[in-house]
């Protein structure tokens, strides 16, 4: 069964089309990269997903759970929203740590608010605190900062926070983890530090979906690849089909100027 | 010299009066307007047209004339009302009833009153623009990354946002609050007892001391040492958020 359908999603701002009729499902555990150039709509799509953006039309099911139906205008609370979205998380291009807080503050700030007011919290807060203090640990030692913990983010290079962001959306176990470019804002030597935590990550059967402009990464990761040009899916389908064998004109004009500049 | 000595106990006393009347209208002020202000930035980042309009408009005629004016208005501007008003209108409308009979109680009680209300309308217009731009210039990702982690509109402003505000205005905030220290002096126009017109008594007279102009000089120096003190204190206050950038 699907992890994630999306069906017929359309956006608009104002006249110019975003996104024009996305459709694509996933398995759980599986990793999906999303490509194409600049202004394609890739972005669109994992704000859709994450619902900073409302798509004009479309569906979006996690789990066979409508999050999702455009088609139906009634009001959804602020709590349906927030609850709704926690199925995603989401690493940003920016990193858009909370810089008044320490490394493992970012990590475990969301998941002590959700705490609070649960059974758990009133029964004995120490102990949750101390449970919800103990996840954001392990799971930056996971991302090989354990011993940044007590940094504050200006004390970070941007590899450790972006570490540090992806510790933070792990923290409230989404089902599915979204990057949008996560190593766009890095230089070369900090990206591979990020790409190797993403790495682990799928190895360990994380269900993910990557937005970037690491064509190798994409590829040697990536249990699917989508193509996006002008908003539409161009081309998707297993990474080395795409990759070696594009079916399309405009994936093999993309893929080329890659390639091109591999080659230089 | 011996002069001197002897008015100086004299003059010091009066003074230490008078600068009592200026804290007071400094604190008064600063407690109304400071949430004030935070209010009309709220309104004016609101998504209601008509509420953005009307504060920008109070904000420019505020910030666009002179707060003696101001004060003068807010003093005399009753009194000068009630007397247009006919006793036919006022029976006519509870309003204008209200406006006829509404006086500021006579003598220091009601020109500190007064005072107060100008100082907290001004001040509340200059503050609700620095948290305006405070509250703006906390980049969309900040908000957005509590959004994606489920937080509340509320937790995002209070958890979130806050402390990057507070640390950004407090620079402007600590400017504007040295400043009105000594704008309190403007209170003189309408004669409130602060600590410039416990000084010029004694210009014109008082307490058997007459002509001296020393003790209005020697007010600066009461200027001076309260806003020594917010200097220090203000640069504290950064020192301690400079733990993050």
């Amino acid at each position: 069964m699907p992890i994630l359908q999306v069906e017929h999603i359309r956006k608009s701002f104002g006249q110019t089309k975003v996104l024009d009729d996305i459709s694509f499902s996933m398995e759980p555990g599986n990793t999906l990269s999303i490509i194409g150039s600049s202004g394609s709509g890739k972005t669109t799509l994992l704000r859709c997903l994450n619902f900073l953006e409302r798509p004009d039309a479309g569906v979006i099911r996690v789990r066979d759970e409508v999050l999702l139906d455009a088609g139906e205008p009634k009001k959804v609370t602020d709590r349906e929203t927030r609850r709704k979205r926690l199925h995603f998380g989401l690493v940003f291009q920016s990193f858009n740590l909370f810089p008044q807080y320490t490394a493992l503050q970012n990590v475990t700030l969301a998941e002590e608010l959700l705490a609070h007011d649960t059974p758990e919290w009133k029964a004995d807060k120490s102990k949750t605190l101390k449970r919800i203090r103990d996840h954001g640990v392990e799971l930056l030692a996971e991302v090989g900062l354990a011993n940044r913990m007590d940094n504050y983010p200006h004390q970070l290079s941007g590899g450790q926070c972006q570490r540090v962001a992806i510790a933070r959306a792990l923290a409230l176990r989404p089902d599915i983890l979204c990057f949008d470019e996560p190593t766009s804002a890095l230089d070369p030597e900090l990206t591979g530090e990020v790409l190797r935590s993403i790495r682990k990550l799928a190895e360990r059967n994380t269900t993910m979906i990557i937005v970037t402009h690491e064509m190798d990464f994409a590829r040697d990761v990536s249990n699917t690849v989508i193509f996006m040009d002008n908003g539409r899916i161009c081309e998707q389908g297993d990474p080395r089909e795409v990759f070696d064998n594009p079916k399309q004109e405009r994936t093999r004009q993309f893929l080329a100027r890659y390639h091109g500049e591999d080659a230089r | 010299m011996d002069q001197f000595a002897q008015q100086f106990p004299v003059v010091f006393k009066a003074l230490n009066v008078g600068f009592l009347q200026t804290l007071k209208l400094f604190c008064v002020t600063l407690l109304g307007a400071l949430p004030l202000g935070l209010l009309l930035a709220c309104g004016e980042i609101s998504r209601s047209r008509v509420l953005r309009t009307v504060i920008k408009v109070l904000v420019w005629i505020i910030r666009g004339s002179p707060l003696m004016i101001q004060l003068l208005i807010i003093y005399y501007g009753p009194g000068l009302l009630a007397s247009s008003i006919s006793a036919e209108a006022a029976a006519s409308s509870p309003f204008l009833n209200m406006l006829r009979n509404f006086r500021w109680s006579g003598g220091e009680d009601g020109r500190f009153a007064a005072a107060s209300v100008a100082f907290i309308i001004n001040y509340a217009c200059y503050f609700c623009e620095i948290f305006r731009g405070g509250i703006q210039g906390i980049p969309v990702g900040q908000e957005e990354a509590g959004l994606v982690l489920g937080m509340t509109g509320r937790q995002i402003f209070f958890k979130v946002k806050l402390l990057q505000m507070v640390k950004a205005i407090l620079p402007p905030i600590s400017n504007e609050i040295i400043t009105l220290v000594k704008d309190t002096s403007l209170a003189r126009i309408i004669s409130l007892q602060e600590v410039i017109w416990a000084g010029q008594a004694f210009l014109k007279g008082s307490q058997g001391i007459s002509g001296v102009i020393w003790p209005l000089f020697f007010t600066g120096v009461y200027y001076l040492a309260a806003n020594g003190l917010l200097t220090v204190g203000f640069a504290k206050l950064e020192k301690k958020l400079g733990y993050f950038r």
